[in-house]
């Protein structure tokens, strides 16, 4: 095997789901596909990467698609639930690829053999054919969806995001917040600090009035920094699981 | 006499055991035993899907039971092949990467073969093995990689001044790689 191989594309700033470097969707594609996919990250911190490009590079698509994982820590540190989804569009003069790597934690609920049959051959690969790119995409990714719904709650991370929507919540974590403000006062700084003490601070927003609706979980990450709509990548890691096709 | 150099060992040890990264090698040193257990674990998953591969094909290519019987034995082999990280050496490793070769060959011997049988490429039990193997070919390939860069980050560690004057102390000795010989981490091809 050669040394001399192109780089792996860096992690795009801000992160995002959805990185159509071969410019196969259009606008309204792109759009539907990224929230379809940060939503779903949101819900359940399975973390989804479509990554299309022009060319592998020279790489085998494998090994592309566990490199963009590992590169870009797609999935939750720990639960290393991301997937990657690659896609090299068919060209006059060369086979169309695609790859769906999956992370570690994820190879139990979506083994080779699914991926292979049931989202790359069943769905993606005839649509892809006719160069529907993006039903070939939605569909399998549907799919993945659906098989991995139940495997990782989003714990603490859905608490996040659907605090501002539920009504008992919100009252929970003020009373949690007051509680702790009056018995636990010497470890007070702890819970000011600006680090992960999320329910303290959104209890601070609450009582301060400023109402958020479920749905713009989107300004409230864009105060961390380097966080996208879906929190950022997690730092997931990969086996080198996965399956993919080419047509 | 004896007493000094007691004295003087505990004194010295003592310094190198909390500033002198001993901590610090002790950690790489379990990484590297981990990290091999995984790449034996890579390896032991593609053992595993034999057994179904083998009885998969032997139901339509009856005929090729010189290539099924070179899998199996490559198999075994390849299976009683262990090697304790602790006692690693160039030539266990060897031993085991050459053990494991004589299966991926055998592998892709086979894979060639089965194009021969167009119904067999069409049964969804077989497509199913196939994606797994591939599936644990590319894991192996990871697991071997990341084997190697663990190995390199120990390696590296331990040799650097002053750690490379008394590793060998504690038993912290270099430790091999993986080495990618012409052909041995590629995949059997695999066709559709």
């Amino acid at each position: 095997m050669g040394v001399s191989f192109a780089q792996i594309p860096e992690r795009p700033v801000p992160a995002r789901l959805v990185n159509d470097f071969a410019g196969i969707l259009n606008n309204n594609q792109y759009e539907s596909m990224e929230s379809a996919l940060e939503k779903f990250a949101r819900q359940t911190s399975t973390q989804i990467l479509v990554v299309t490009v022009a060319d592998l590079e020279g790489y085998d698509k494998a090994d592309y698609a566990y490199q963009l994982g590992e590169k870009w820590g797609v999935g939750q540190k720990g639960k290393d639930n991301g997937i990657v989804v690659l896609v090299k569009p068919k060209t006059a003069n060369s086979r169309g690829e695609v790859f769906v790597a999956t992370g570690y934690g994820l190879e139990g609920v979506l083994p080779d053999a699914i991926v292979n049959r049931d989202v790359v051959n069943n769905e993606m690969i005839p649509r892809f054919k006719e160069d529907n790119y993006y039903e070939g995409l939605a569909a399998g990714i549907s799919v993945i969806m659906d098989i991995t719904r139940g495997e990782y709650s989003a714990d603490e991370y859905r608490q996040k995001v659907e605090a501002g929507g539920a009504a008992g919540i919100p009252f929970l974590i003020i009373l949690f917040a007051v509680l702790i403000s009056l018995f636990g006062r010497n470890r007070r700084r702890r819970f000011y600090s600006p680090g992960r003490s999320l329910p303290f601070w959104l209890a601070m927003g609450m009582m301060s009035g400023s109402h958020r609706s479920s749905g713009s979980f989107g300004n409230f990450s864009s105060g961390g920094g380097s966080f996208g709509g879906f929190g950022g990548f997690g730092g997931g890691s990969f086996g080198g699981g996965g399956a993919g096709g080419s047509w | 006499m004896k007493r000094i150099k007691i004295v003087l060992l505990a004194v010295v040890s003592a310094f190198l055991f909390s500033s002198c990264g001993y901590n610090t090698m002790v950690n790489l040193d379990e990484q590297v035993t981990s990290q091999w257990a995984q790449v034996e674990n890579v390896y032991q998953r593609r053992a595993d899907l034999i057994p179904n591969l083998v009885n998969t094909v032997k139901g339509y290519a009856a005929h090729e039971q010189e290539t099924l019987t070179g899998v199996i034995e490559a198999r075994s082999k390849a299976t009683s092949m262990h090697i304790d990280p602790e006692k690693m050496t160039p030539e266990t490793l060897q031993q085991f990467n050459q053990a494991q070769d004589g299966l991926s060959s055998a592998l892709s011997r086979l894979m060639v073969v089965v194009e021969r049988y167009p119904d067999l490429k069409a049964n969804q039990n077989f497509l199913d093995l196939q994606a797994q193997l591939e599936g644990t070919e590319n894991r192996i390939t990871v697991e071997r990689k990341k084997f190697n860069d663990t190995t390199q980050q120990y390696n590296a560690y331990i040799r650097q001044f002053p750690r490379v004057i008394y590793a060998g102390w504690f038993g912290f000795e270099k430790k091999s790689y993986f080495e990618s010989r012409e052909g041995s981490d590629v995949a059997p091809e695999v066709q559709f």
